[in-house]
């Protein structure tokens, strides 16, 4: 993957993007008429993104989830919601900015939205610490649930991390246990929740946000039981050959849904969200409103059967005659 | 071929102290030779340093239940290969190769029983199958002992061993924590006990799941207990670990875990712990 800010395989359409922008110096400069060449250059440009987005290799697609242009957390409580007051701190360590959440509307109605947040330079990055979640991280977000409960208020929550922070302090303050007491928590929230994978759902430190009523996963994003380039580096013995473990792990939102694991997927752009972030924010918001409307109409007893019965149901495994079950 | 010609056999470590491995074993924690039928009667743990040597989940079902008590249940359950998942190798093969080698369908063994007369479900894993990873026959072998406690309304004991998540199983093996947490949850919503037994070594998505929900969080004396394995930890701080970082002992004090047990005191301190959670009369010597 290049260093800058275009993903290898986007050369052709980056190099057809300026091919325009050239084009179109020329008209202004020396008024040439060149609508018909341009709307040419536009059509190839809109098939060639078209294609090139339909057809992602798996490894593509990881550095799509992975794109520092993709809309982040607070972005989408930018683009998608209104009126977000942010809460902070878990009330016993500090307050871990690798996660955000607080109130805000959907529609003009309250929900607790919560997520990962990374940062888009290194500044923001060492603040955020690119996203991965100290326990105190998935604390605060356990306490902004158990206040949507109190509350009545349905709960959005936004994966996109690579995982859980594999440091000492992090490990010192427990964050098995914060992750684990955060799984039986929101299998038993008496509240609707849905989660929406963004970007990238990197394991433990994903899922602890991800027991919930509905898993969204934008069209792009990834969701995973380890990185690629971990699981490389253990069972082929080196990081470089992601590009299988990629295509073995079966991570895309496609394979997700095709799973049983993801619920539904959110259409990105042609490009992909990076590409256009408001069309993507409108497809959130639809889709959003649409499981969130689903999930009010039943009563509470209702909903938690379901959710149990739908993490309980979850693998696949030979059964009592060795036909596959699950 | 003339003497001096004669090729010469590269001394390998394990020709200097050869021990007879069916009668000796050496400890691990301070090198003495034991006998193995003396470090049976004694659980594993050797007299000399008390260090806790490895069990299979067989033994720890001998030693926790009562005598006889044991009925197994979904040992017929298999893992299957929902990837299509190859890596150096075929996860079948791999499936197979430890299957011949523990002689169990998978990592965990699961059933209900006996604990000084209570009647428990109970699950134990077993490390030497493919690392004691969680794939989805794990998942829902744990998750159905747990759903037998809740229909028996009786305490639930899961024995951990285990590297974490079964990646062949991708996304299937994560969510394995997830259902794992879920009946966790309805027996905690019906005031069911459940007591978590963590050996060594429990880490990755295990420790983040039902190894440390227990009502009690029992751990054997210097287990690996944690989440990220210390080598990834290193490679991340940059910096070696302290000693005893991620032990049983260093959980007891960051609060992680309620006790840090004997393997020897394990069966009396459950009984004692579960007649209290029961709100049961005290056992007949005073357990």
């Amino acid at each position: 993957m290049a260093a800058g800010p275009h993903l290898e395989f986007e050369k052709d359409i980056v190099e057809l993007q300026e091919q325009i922008e050239r084009l179109e110096g020329l008209a202004r400069n020396k008024g040439l008429d060149v609508a018909s060449e341009l709307q040419d250059l536009q059509s190839k440009l809109e098939v060639l993104r078209r294609e090139t987005y339909q057809n992602l290799r798996p490894i593509e697609q990881v550095q799509v989830a992975r794109h520092p242009q993709r809309p982040y957390t607070l972005d989408y409580l930018d683009l998608v919601f209104s009126d977000f007051q942010e809460l902070h701190g878990d009330r016993s360590y500090r307050d871990d900015e690798a996660i955000v959440g607080g109130w805000a509307r959907l529609d003009g109605n309250t929900l607790m939205v919560i997520g990962h947040q990374k940062g888009r330079d290194m500044k923001e990055n060492l603040r955020r610490n690119f996203g991965m979640p100290h326990p105190e991280g998935y604390r605060k977000a356990l306490r902004l649930m158990r206040m949507a409960e109190k509350f009545g208020r349905p709960v959005v929550t936004f994966i996109d991390t690579p995982g859980a922070y594999p440091g000492l302090g992090a490990e010192e303050r427990g964050q098995a246990e914060a992750i684990a007491t955060n799984l039986r928590e929101m299998a038993r929230l008496r509240t609707p929740t849905v989660s929406v994978v963004i970007g990238e759902g990197g394991s433990g430190g994903a899922l602890a946000l991800g027991v919930t009523d509905r898993i969204l996963m934008l069209e792009h994003s990834i969701y995973s039981v380890i990185s690629p380039e971990g699981c490389a580096a253990i069972l082929w013995r080196s990081a470089e050959h992601r590009e299988k473990a990629a295509q073995a792990l079966k991570l895309t939102s496609s394979n997700l849904l095709a799973l049983g694991v993801a619920d539904d997927i959110v259409a990105e752009p042609d490009g992909g969200a990076h590409a256009d972030w408001d069309q993507t924010a409108r497809q959130l918001q639809r889709s959003l409103a649409k499981h969130l409307s689903e999930l009010i109409e039943l009563d509470m007893d209702t909903l938690l059967r379901q959710r149990w019965a739908k993490y309980e149901s979850m693998g696949a495994w030979l059964g009592e005659d060795g036909a596959l079950d699950g | 071929m003339a003497w001096f010609r004669k090729d010469k056999k590269p001394l390998k470590a394990t020709d200097r102290r050869d021990v007879p491995t069916d009668v000796f074993e050496k400890c691990e924690g301070c090198g003495e030779i034991l006998y193995r039928e003396r470090l049976a009667q004694n659980l594993n743990v050797c007299p000399d340093c008390g260090f806790h040597l490895r069990v299979t989940a067989d033994r720890y079902l001998e030693i926790l239940l009562d005598e006889g008590s044991f009925q197994e249940m979904d040992a017929h359950l298999q893992s299957a290969d929902p990837l299509g998942f190859t890596d150096l190798k075929a996860y079948p093969d791999r499936v197979r190769a430890a299957e011949k080698k523990v002689g169990r369908n998978d990592a965990v063994v699961s059933g209900h029983g006996t604990l000084d007369g209570l009647p428990v479900c109970i699950a134990v894993m077993d490390f030497r199958f493919i690392g004691g990873s969680m794939g989805s026959v794990v998942g829902e072998k744990i998750a159905r002992a747990a759903r037998k406690a809740l229909a028996e309304r009786c305490p639930l004991i899961v024995v951990s061993a285990s590297g974490g998540a079964r990646m062949m199983e991708g996304i299937y093996s994560l969510m394995q924590m997830a259902k794992t947490s879920a009946v966790l949850a309805r027996m905690h919503e019906e005031g069911i006990p459940y007591v978590s037994v963590l050996t060594d070594p429990t880490t990755g998505g295990v420790t983040a799941s039902y190894a440390m929900l227990g009502d009690a969080n029992l751990a054997e004396p210097g287990a690996l207990i944690g989440f990220a394995g210390p080598r990834v930890i290193e490679e991340t701080i940059k910096q070696e670990l302290p000693k005893g970082f991620q032990r049983s002992e260093f959980l007891l004090r960051q609060g992680m875990v309620d006790q840090v047990v004997d393997r020897r005191e394990l069966k009396d301190r459950i009984a004692v712990l579960l007649r209290h959670m029961l709100g049961a009369p005290a056992g007949g010597d005073g357990a």
